[in-house]
């Protein structure tokens, strides 16, 4: 019995190092007072400083921050709808539109998005990547609300009618204050898959117009700088912190509930 | 004119008839009962007229005026839910203050009239609280309160007291007559608890498969039952087949398998060898080891089959010498603390009144 429990958790500690070593090292790195990746030196703030000073990575940092904030707000606008919608009309065709963003491939969805994109003749840069991200974050916004509304007992809003509310003030005074942590859970979900999204980006991108994920790639295909390591440790908390918030907001939803 | 008119209204749900052709005509001020098993149709029928579904067939009239096409909102009737459905997010006083906040009251006049209805529901003070915060009978007074606040012309109320336990649910019982008698709105209680809708009611409509089987006042539907199901639903009741051996001006003759022949009040429309029921409440059964009195026309010998003692009373099940079972109820008020009177197999006669029995046709 002891002995099986303890290679139960040997393979577990050992799944979890493979997933989380690499972070860590990167992490690590970061605050390496070295050029190289390779072995340790001493701590140092320094390629943070120099992260600060880099004015493409600032660009592109500042890119990333209005396309994940513009795509996040009108997807949770449109997402919220969409869940709405699914959970008031029970309709079966309405969830597979909404959800297959979410199920095809990235690559595929990047490539018909520039097929798409060219033509309308819609010229490639942060438009292009917005619309983009808003179509792909949509799904997941609509999923959190969609379960946070199937919580939510289905007499309120009857008896907010009941009780003299028309539609839109039972939806506007009832639903909406009950669902609204599912709601600010899609909005920061929303905005963490639009600020760290690659593939999409890439092919929706053009030729002027970069973001963080993009910046990182076209530096590393030089070198992994400590810089990259930096920003990468940047992202990384951001996104985690906002995935903690949102988890918290909406237990459910994020398990898939 | 009555203040509530149900014509003739029906209610599908794919194949399944929920509502099936009832009408109902209810009084101003009257405490009014729609009683009936689970499944029914009784919330079916309440939710079409709070007008959260329209019916397929017949129509709704709210002091005269048809119901069809207007929606909650707009129709002077308030529910209180069996969940209760108070607002999670607002305090007792908003969830109270919501009816007046949609009818667009002065909001100077809210807070005194939110601690008046709490008062009324004898929740002084509750107001600040959130719903949560509540006992499971304080929510339900807070339900009420905040479905009378603004004096609706008809209040429904779905199953309210069914999530409460046994003394709360009687005390809640008689605050709600107490109310309704205060303030004179017409009520619409919806229950499956036949002694609920009995001591709450002035009238109650039995419903069985979306059908009103009876309407009557409380004594009528239990001392009069119109036919087998009603009988049987409300209260403890034998149910004897019998055939109309004779009758005269004095009542019938029936015969009924295994007991003999048995004397009982007359009945409409009854002709020689017609099949019918015999309903018998088991309370105006007598029962001793020898009968001496002299208005028990029905007397019969058997023995105790076997006993139900539920604390007030005790339910015999005597087998008579034919063979028919008959239950038979005594009140143990004659009796000592621990003892009973009789036991299985104790020889025993029982015996009841012509006017005891309740003659129903097929
Ligand atoms: N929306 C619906 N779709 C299909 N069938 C329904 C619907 N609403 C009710 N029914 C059916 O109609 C019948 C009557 O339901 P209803 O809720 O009116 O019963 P009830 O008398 O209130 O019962 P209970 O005492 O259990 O609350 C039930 O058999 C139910 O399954
Ligand atoms: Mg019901």
């Amino acid at each position: 019995m002891a002995r099986r429990s303890w290679i139960l958790w040997a393979m577990a500690a050992l799944g979890y190092a493979f997933l989380y070593v690499p972070l860590i090292i990167v992490i690590v790195y970061s605050f390496n007072d070295s050029r190289l990746n390779a072995e340790w030196v001493g701590f140092t703030w320094h390629w943070y400083e120099v992260l600060l000073k880099d004015e493409q990575m600032l660009t592109a940092a500042w890119n990333s921050l209005i396309i994940g904030v513009s795509a996040s707000a009108v997807a949770t606008v449109l997402g919220t709808m969409a869940g709405y919608a699914m959970y008031r009309f029970k309709l079966r065709l309405l969830p597979v539109l909404v959800l297959m963003p979410i199920a095809i491939p990235e690559i595929l969805m990047g490539v018909s998005l520039l097929i798409f994109f060219v033509m309308l003749n819609v010229t490639l840069g942060m438009l292009s990547i917005t619309l983009a991200h808003i179509a792909f974050c949509i799904g997941f916004v609509a999923i959190v609300v969609r379960s946070r509304l199937t919580g939510m007992d289905e007499s309120l809003t009857e008896a907010a009618r009941d009780l003299g509310a028309t539609h839109w003030q039972a939806f506007r005074l009832i639903t909406l204050p009950l669902i609204m942590p599912g709601i600010i859970a899609g909005a920061l979900m929303a905005f963490t898959l639009s600020i760290d999204d690659f593939v999409i980006t890439f092919f929706t991108a053009g030729v002027d117009a970069t973001t963080l994920p993009l910046q990182i790639y076209s530096m590393i295909k030089i070198a992994v700088t400590p810089e990259v390591n930096a920003v990468s440790t940047l992202l990384m908390l951001v996104t985690l912190i906002l995935i903690v918030i949102a988890s918290r907001l909406s237990p459910g939803a994020l398990r898939g509930e | 004119m009555a203040l509530l008119e149900i014509r003739n209204v029906t209610r599908r749900f794919g194949d399944f008839v929920a509502v099936d052709g009832v009408s109902l005509s209810i009084g101003a001020g009257e405490f009014f009962t729609l009683l009936g098993p689970s499944g029914c149709g009784k919330t079916t029928l309440l939710r079409m007229i709070a007008g959260f579904d329209a019916p397929d067939g017949g129509a709704i009239l709210l002091d005269g005026q048809d119901m069809t096409g207007v929606p909650p909102e707009a129709r002077d009737i308030h529910t209180v839910f069996q969940s209760y459905a108070l607002f999670p997010h607002m305090t007792v006083a908003d969830n109270i203050a919501f009816p007046l906040r949609m009818a667009k009251c002065p909001p100077g006049e809210i807070p005194a009239r939110v601690e008046e209805a709490l008062d009324d529901v004898s929740l002084p003070g509750m107001g600040k609280r959130f719903p949560n915060e509540l006992s499971g009978g304080q929510r339900q007074r807070v339900a009420v309160a905040r479905a009378l606040i603004n004096r609706p012309k008809l209040l429904l109320l779905d199953e309210p007291l069914a999530a409460l336990d046994a003394k709360l649910r009687e005390r809640m019982q008689l605050e709600l007559i107490t109310l309704q008698k205060e303030i004179g709105i017409t009520f619409v209680y919806v229950t499956h608890d036949q002694e609920e809708a009995l001591a709450l009611s002035h009238r109650i409509a039995v419903m069985n498969k979306g059908k009103v089987e009876q309407l009557d006042e409380p004594a009528k539907i239990y001392g009069f039952p119109k036919n087998r199901f009603v009988a049987d639903f409300i209260g403890e009741c034998n149910l004897f087949d019998c055939t109309v051996a004779a009758h005269d001006a004095g009542g019938l003759d029936l015969a009924i398998e295994g007991l003999g022949k048995v004397r009982s009040a007359g009945a409409e429309n009854v002709v020689q060898g017609a099949k019918g029921t015999l309903a018998l409440r088991p309370e105006k059964v007598a029962i001793g080891r020898e009968l001496n009195a002299a208005d028990c026309v029905n007397r019969f010998h058997g023995k105790v089959f076997d006993y139900l003692y539920t604390g007030d009373v005790t339910l015999y099940i005597v087998e008579v010498e034919g063979g028919q079972r008959v239950e038979v109820m005594l009140p143990n008020n004659a009796v000592g603390r621990s003892s009973k009177f009789f036991e299985p197999g104790d020889a025993v006669q029982i015996g009841w009144r012509d006017d005891a029995g309740h003659y129903l046709h097929d």
